[in-house]
């Protein structure tokens, strides 16, 4: 298994899949807070046409997640954590 | 590929890769442009190649032998120089300049890396295939409600279950193999509620009749559910998920033939999932910028105007698939086809498919047509379905615009999904109403058919990725 960081912590995942992909195979299917209703948001359409699934990689933002192949040692920065 | 390419295709799912398949073989030099990880598109997705081992996916799929021998033959052409295979690409804008195509797209290899690719053609096929069409109802936008698509894009992709016990909702045949490979994978599939009444399809038995395969496919899914003993309900719809950081139940409503839910006639069910899915809305936009005539089609959508031929109003311009109207990988295959013959004989090149081959693509491409048209018709989107919105349900997930927002701004006179828009920003989000836009139009304009508003730039780009053309 190979290894990302996402908001700090290393997340296992298997080679080939997409950042949501390896959230979701964690039991993990929310990551974001919309702006106005700050309500929970993650992986809705899957195929890159909702942008729901938004995160930060590497350090550039609006990133879809389930579009973002995972790299050993990425980088992957939520929301969520920004807003704790 | 260093001399300049005779065909560039948008889309590698199977009308694209059927379509350059037909082309290569014909001897034209094609560019393929994909912004997944490896050909397939959504029908056939897959893990990227390196993947393949410790991702099983093959049992999740239908048609995997066309599947393979049209990747055998895009990888031989790909090796002689013939195809240049661009994977990882998305493609933002195409237009049209001095008879030449100029398609731009983000090398995404490296993401979130942007490496901006300019390529140019005399000729451009789109194949853009479809996504799911959503209706939106009280806690669609819960953590744990995903399209019935992106339920399966991570199994097939991924090889992740979202949930372990989920319902499935909507209309249209996509149910039953979303539910089939939920339950291959070992999750518990509690309802599969489909709107629609089995007997609307006694009223078209005939394109039924002429398409066996779609009935022996059908019957190895109903014997897939029936072995897991997943219940299909008929006329029936999920009308409301709760939960609160993520959704642990749904009401399911028995509905009433115009789509209404019948009072005192709902169960709650409890889930940690749930799939939704009302058929699918074309991929225009490369084509609706490009100004291509659009028509209406038998399940709501506008889609592209093409003749027999595939070819589309505007000159060297071509469409195959899902962006011609939904009707599935098959029929995609046919169009790809037929679309690369037009290629070939408006290039002067001679055709691959001759004499039977070509009558018998050609005829199958009719049935599929009027199978996918018979199914629209058994599978519409219920009359009544927006009684199960409240006020406060969310319309518009990017820019959070309620049902009754939208409302208001009916009342006040907006009278389409573009005149809502402007009134309340539903459609002006980060999807720029990809996902809202199909609703708000039934709750607006219900008898026409969907025309998506113009998308000058189709998928967003990066300033530095454009600072980056040097043209």
């Amino acid at each position: 298994m190979s290894e990302l960081i996402i908001d700090g912590k290393p997340l296992a995942f298997v080679e080939g899949q997409s950042v949501a992909a390896a959230l979701v195979a964690t039991g993990r299917v929310s990551w974001r807070a919309t702006r106005a209703g700050h309500r929970p948001r993650g992986v809705f359409c899957g195929i890159g046409v909702c942008f729901d699934c938004l995160v930060t990689v590497d350090g550039v933002g609006g990133q879809r997640a389930c579009l973002v192949t995972a790299r050993d040692g990425m980088t992957v920065t939520t929301e969520e954590s920004t807003d704790e | 590929m260093s001399d300049p390419a005779d065909l560039i295709i948008v889309g590698a799912g199977p009308a694209g890769m059927a379509a350059a398949a037909t082309a290569l073989a014909g001897g034209l030099r094609v560019v393929l442009v994909d912004s997944g990880t490896a050909v397939g598109g959504q029908f056939w997705r897959h893990p990227p190649e390196h993947a393949r081992s410790v991702i099983p996916t093959e049992d999740l799929h239908h048609g995997l032998r066309e599947y393979h021998d049209l990747r055998e033959a895009l990888a031989a052409h790909a090796q002689k120089g013939q195809l240049d295979l661009r994977l990882h690409h998305h493609v933002w804008s195409a237009v049209r300049q001095d008879d030449v195509f100029v398609v731009h797209a983000v090398d995404r290899r490296k993401a979130p890396q942007e490496i901006a690719v300019v390529l140019r053609a005399p000729r451009l096929l789109v194949a853009t295939g479809a996504y799911d069409r959503q209706l939106p109802f009280p806690g669609w936008d819960l953590p744990g409600v995903l399209t019935i698509g992106g339920l399966q894009a991570l199994l097939k992709g991924g090889g992740v279950a979202a949930g372990s016990r989920v319902a499935l909702g909507g209309t249209g045949p996509f149910l039953l193999p979303v539910a089939a490979s939920l339950a291959a994978r070992g999750v518990e599939v509690v309802t599969v509620c489909e709107a629609a009444h089995p007997r609307a399809w006694l009223r078209h038995p005939g394109p039924l009749l002429r398409n066996p395969g779609k009935w022996a496919e059908g019957a190895g899914y109903a014997l897939t559910l029936v072995r897991h003993r997943i219940p299909v309900r008929p006329r029936t719809a999920i009308i409301r998920a709760e939960g609160g950081a993520r959704v642990t139940s749904v009401r399911v409503a028995s509905l009433a033939p115009d789509g209404s839910p019948r009072p005192g006639r709902e169960r709650r069910i409890e889930v940690d999932a749930v799939g939704v899915g009302w058929g699918f809305v074309p991929q225009l936009d490369l084509l609706i910028t490009l100004g291509c005539a659009l028509t209406d089609s038998a399940d709501g959508n506008a889609v592209v105007a093409a003749d027999e031929g595939l070819r589309t109003t505007v000159p060297g311009l071509y469409a195959a698939g899902e962006t011609c109207g939904v009707g599935g990988a098959a029929l995609a295959v046919g169009e790809g086809r037929l679309a690369a013959e037009s290629v070939l004989a408006d290039s002067g090149a001679a055709p691959v498919l001759r004499g039977k081959r070509l009558a018998a693509v050609r005829s199958a491409v009719a049935a599929q047509r009027a199978f996918a048209r018979a199914l629209a018709l058994a599978h519409p989107i219920p009359p009544a379905w927006s009684s199960w919105l409240t006020d406060e349900t969310v319309v518009c997930r990017c820019e959070e615009v309620t049902a009754g927002v939208i409302g208001t701004a009916r009342a006040e006179g907006a009278c389409d999904h573009r005149q809502v828009k402007q009134l309340t920003r539903a459609g002006m989000g980060w999807c720029q109403g990809r996902m809202c836009g199909p609703a708000v139009h039934c709750l607006t304009d219900p008898k026409q058919a969907y025309r998506p508003a113009e998308r000058l730039v189709a998928t967003p780009v990066t300033l530095g990725a454009l600072a980056d053309l040097d043209t």
